[in-house]
């Protein structure tokens, strides 16, 4: 770009010019990031606290850990744990592992390896997707074994917790899936890079997240 | 000030007009003044549900309004000036003086911030919308569960209360990022954190409380939501839940949110202050520190809302300690404004008077803050008018005269137009009587034990005497903000003829023509202190050339933009579809529409090039 004089302080948003000065020095949109993940941060506190205070609290099961009384085809009977550690475990690691392939697409993207930011890219949304789907099949599990959202404190909570983050990385398994269309028709060249990298922090925060909800919620008895 | 060779070439950024410019606009400078201007439309629409309510508690068993109106008028003017009106307007000095004030050309993401004014006005008209259904929210501001559950809130009252805030919600959201952004990245060159006007300082501070606090009341929100429609039991005791929780999660929003009201306030008079005593501000660097500190503690503070529901002698004394320690920073501040005022050679002009009267009405706000910090004196000052009384001083004495001084201080630079003095003084007297006539008797009706909220009040308590006095200085209020709005008017007819500087101001805003050009600045000046333009001054031997109008050849104007708007439009459809829950089977259609209109919108915007091709 050539100003004929120099505009105090050219614009960052969306623009590729990511060469544009700024007084940090940190790209606007890398900034805004990180401001979103820092409110982000109330809010799953806020779901997580009120998931702990709950702990405990329901009047009737199914319960997470241990057997309870819970209405089930009409009538009051005994339901055992609802929780499948199991299929969560695997979800969470493949979610764990989807920050490290994101690392590595993230490099190829840096250094213009097109098929490595393609192959990686593309390994980071199916394992986002393996995570949706694990949680979409939990979701049904549960509500077969009577537990609907309003059931009990603990469905509610629960639901509401793990929702909103399921959704959180939904949106980032759309916007990842987008940048990689983006990647495979070459439109990720290394002075963009940007634009994973931007997607990478976000997907690494929902990472971060689970990581802590995990153990709250299906590892603490 | 320093001219450019380009000063005389012809101009390349023609002022565009029209309706759809102003739909499609990105330009910080005019989403101020749309923000402005809807805020103000939504501001007298509350102080007319007050007038209303003033005038039926006039006289004792009055029949004006009938008890379920006065429970909406009482939430909806609550609820309108706080989120329409005090918020916004915080948000029009934002929007235009953010980026003046540390020689931006503009936010950091100007779409965003179009898109932020339009959920904000999608939002407030989604809330009003409910008045031509008769069913205006009706549960309070703080909309306590579990009298805003199902059971005794059956309707869409409160439907639109929690739905409308959860949309306002993302409009501050949106907001808070970008100006947080745009304060930290897109600074002038040699414009450091310590070198920022007050202005902005505390406005940084608002964006931070505003990113910590929404987040919890969304929640909020949502799980009273849930409650609402989909069969949870968050607040209700019948199914193992906790009203109290409520409580919490709302005023650990709740609290932060009034400094979010009162901090924008502080900065405008941190701004008026030093430019009509002709000296710098007192003490910068404890103002700016005091100011975080307020802002920290407002985290700490929440349960002084809830003394009433008996947490125990620990939570008490917690919290009446933390309350009771902001006096300090809040002192800092009141002293420092008397120490710049001190020995200062007063300019007694409109916004000087406002300031100085934000002042003086805080510090009696403050006071008998500092009276209910102490929770045995709150339980008898709770739910009176004793604590009504208290926030007034502190949002109207405070935010209000703070704002209403930002008015007419900006005003010449906004519009290029000074508005009329003797009117503004005018303003500023019945103002001032209006206001602590309406608000003073308040706390002798409180202590004497007369409860907030009632829409009436048998003859034999005696309550007669003073709510007779509030009513008439109520309607003295409403006449001071008619020839206010005499004014704007008057001189909105009068040419654009306001010098860049009428006030000799210490700030960047004033080395540019007025109303400025659409990139702001052509240069901007060098940054060697918090008052620059003094600076030149001072280097020019006391007087400044007017700043003339320069070409802008070469400088790169984000083009408009529509996706913004059709975003807020999808955002409206998503959560305002939740009102058809319970009124037909297929209502999740209008959520999908909504998500629909949505997404399209956010792709449009992500794959649209924000500058034009060159």
């Amino acid at each position: 770009m050539s100003h004929a004089i120099p505009a105090p302080h050219a614009l960052s948003e969306g623009s590729q010019h990511d060469s544009h000065p700024t007084t940090t020095g940190i790209p606007s949109r890398k900034v805004a990031l990180w401001t979103l993940i820092g409110s982000e941060c109330l809010f799953f506190a806020s779901l997580i606290s009120t998931y702990l205070v709950y702990k405990g609290k329901s009047l009737v099961g199914p319960l997470p850990h241990t057997e309870s009384q819970c209405m089930l085809h009409g009538k009051m009977q005994t339901c055992e744990h609802i929780f499948e550690i199991p299929l969560v475990t695997t979800g969470t690691a493949v979610l764990l592992f989807s920050s490290f392939f994101i690392v590595l697409a993230l490099y190829g993207a840096q250094r213009g390896k097109r098929k490595m930011l393609v192959g990686w890219l593309a390994a980071t949304v199916l394992a986002g997707m393996f995570f949706v789907g694990m949680q979409v099949y939990e979701f049904q599990h549960f509500y077969h074994k009577g537990m609907g959202y309003g059931t009990n404190l603990f469905s509610s909570t629960f639901f509401t917790l793990t929702g909103f983050h399921g959704s959180h990385v939904t949106v980032g398994v759309i916007w990842l899936a987008t940048l990689l269309v983006l990647a495979i028709k070459g439109k990720i060249p290394p002075q963009k890079a940007l634009n994973l990298e931007i997607a990478a922090l976000y997907w690494h925060f929902v990472d971060v997240v689970w990581i802590v909800i995990f153990p709250t919620v299906y590892l603490m008895r | 000030m320093a001219t450019s060779v380009l000063d005389h070439a012809p101009a390349v950024h023609a002022e565009k007009t029209g309706i759809w410019s102003w739909i499609t606009t990105v330009d910080h400078k005019r989403i101020g003044i749309l923000y402005g201007t809807t805020a103000f439309i939504f501001f007298l629409m509350g102080g007319i549900e007050a007038l209303i309510m003033r005038i039926q508690l006039m006289k004792p068993d009055n029949t004006l309004v009938s008890a379920e109106l006065f429970n909406s008028l009482f939430t909806m003017h609550g609820t309108t000036m706080i989120f329409l009106g005090v918020m916004p307007l915080s948000a029009m000095f934002f929007n235009y003086f953010i980026p003046l004030h540390i020689g931006a050309r503009d936010v950091a993401f100007p779409r965003l911030n179009a898109f932020s004014y339009w959920v904000f006005l999608l939002g407030g008209l989604f809330i009003n919308f409910s008045f031509l259904l008769n069913a205006a929210p009706n549960a309070g501001w703080f909309g306590y569960a579990n009298l805003t559950e199902n059971t005794y809130s059956p309707g869409l009252n409160t439907d639109f209360w929690v739905l409308g805030l959860q949309i306002l919600g993302i409009a501050s959201m949106a907001a808070a990022i970008n100006f947080f952004v745009t304060i930290v990245n897109l600074r002038a060159p040699g414009m450091k954190m310590l070198r920022m006007p007050m202005f902005v300082w505390m406005s940084f501070i608002t964006q931070i409380l505003l990113l910590l606090a929404f987040p919890v009341i969304t929640v909020a929100l949502v799980f009273l939501m849930m409650d609402r429609h989909f069969g949870s039991h968050f607040f209700l005791p019948e199914g193992g839940g906790d009203p109290v929780l409520w409580q919490h999660l709302f005023w650990i929003f709740g609290h932060p949110e009034v400094y979010i009201l009162i901090l924008p306030a502080f900065g405008i008079v941190s701004e008026v202050l030093p430019v009509f005593s002709r000296k710098p501000l007192f003490g910068y660097t404890a103002m700016v520190f005091s100011g975080a500190f307020i802002a920290f503690l407002g985290f700490g503070v929440w349960s002084h809302h809830m003394f009433a529901t008996g947490m125990g002698p620990f939570a008490d004394s917690f919290f009446a300690i933390s309350t009771m320690l902001i006096a300090v920073p809040t002192g800092v501040k009141i002293f420092n404004w008397l120490g710049t005022l001190w020995g200062g050679s007063l300019q007694f002009k409109t916004p000087l008077y406002f300031a100085i009267g934000m002042v003086a009405m805080f510090i009696i706000g403050g006071l008998s803050g500092v009276m209910h910090a102490s929770p045995p004196a709150d339980l008898q000052q709770t739910d009176t008018y004793f604590v009504v009384a208290h926030f007034h001083y502190v949002l109207f004495g405070g935010s209000i005269f703070g704002l209403t001084a930002g008015a007419y201080y900006w005003f010449p630079k906004m519009f290029g137009r000074m508005l009329h003095e003797g009117l503004g003084k005018l303003h500023f007297w019945l103002m001032l009587i209006g206001f602590n006539l309406t608000f003073f008797p308040m706390h002798f009706l409180g202590l004497n034990g007369m409860p907030r909220r009632v829409y009436t009040y048998p003859a034999e308590l005696n309550l007669e005497f003073w709510n007779r006095i509030q009513t008439w200085g109520s309607l003295l209020l409403g006449l001071s903000f008619l020839i206010f709005i005499y004014n704007i008017l008057k001189t909105m007819r009068r040419p654009a003829d306001a010098p860049a500087d009428p006030w000799r101001g210490a700030t960047l805003e004033w080395a540019i023509p007025s109303p400025p050009q659409e990139f702001n600045f052509g240069e901007v000046p060098p940054v060697h202190s918090s008052t620059p333009v003094w600076d030149l001054r001072r280097a020019s031997g006391g007087q400044l050339p007017e700043p003339r109008r320069v070409s802008g050849a070469g400088i790169h104007l984000p083009r408009p933009s529509i996706w913004p708007a059709v975003t807020a439009v999808g955002v409206l459809g998503v959560i305002g579809s939740i009102l058809f829950t319970h009124a037909f089977s297929h209502w999740y259609f209008i959520t999908l529409s909504g998500a629909a209109i949505l997404f399209y919108g956010v792709y449009r915007w992500a794959f649209e090039p924000p500058f034009p091709e060159h």
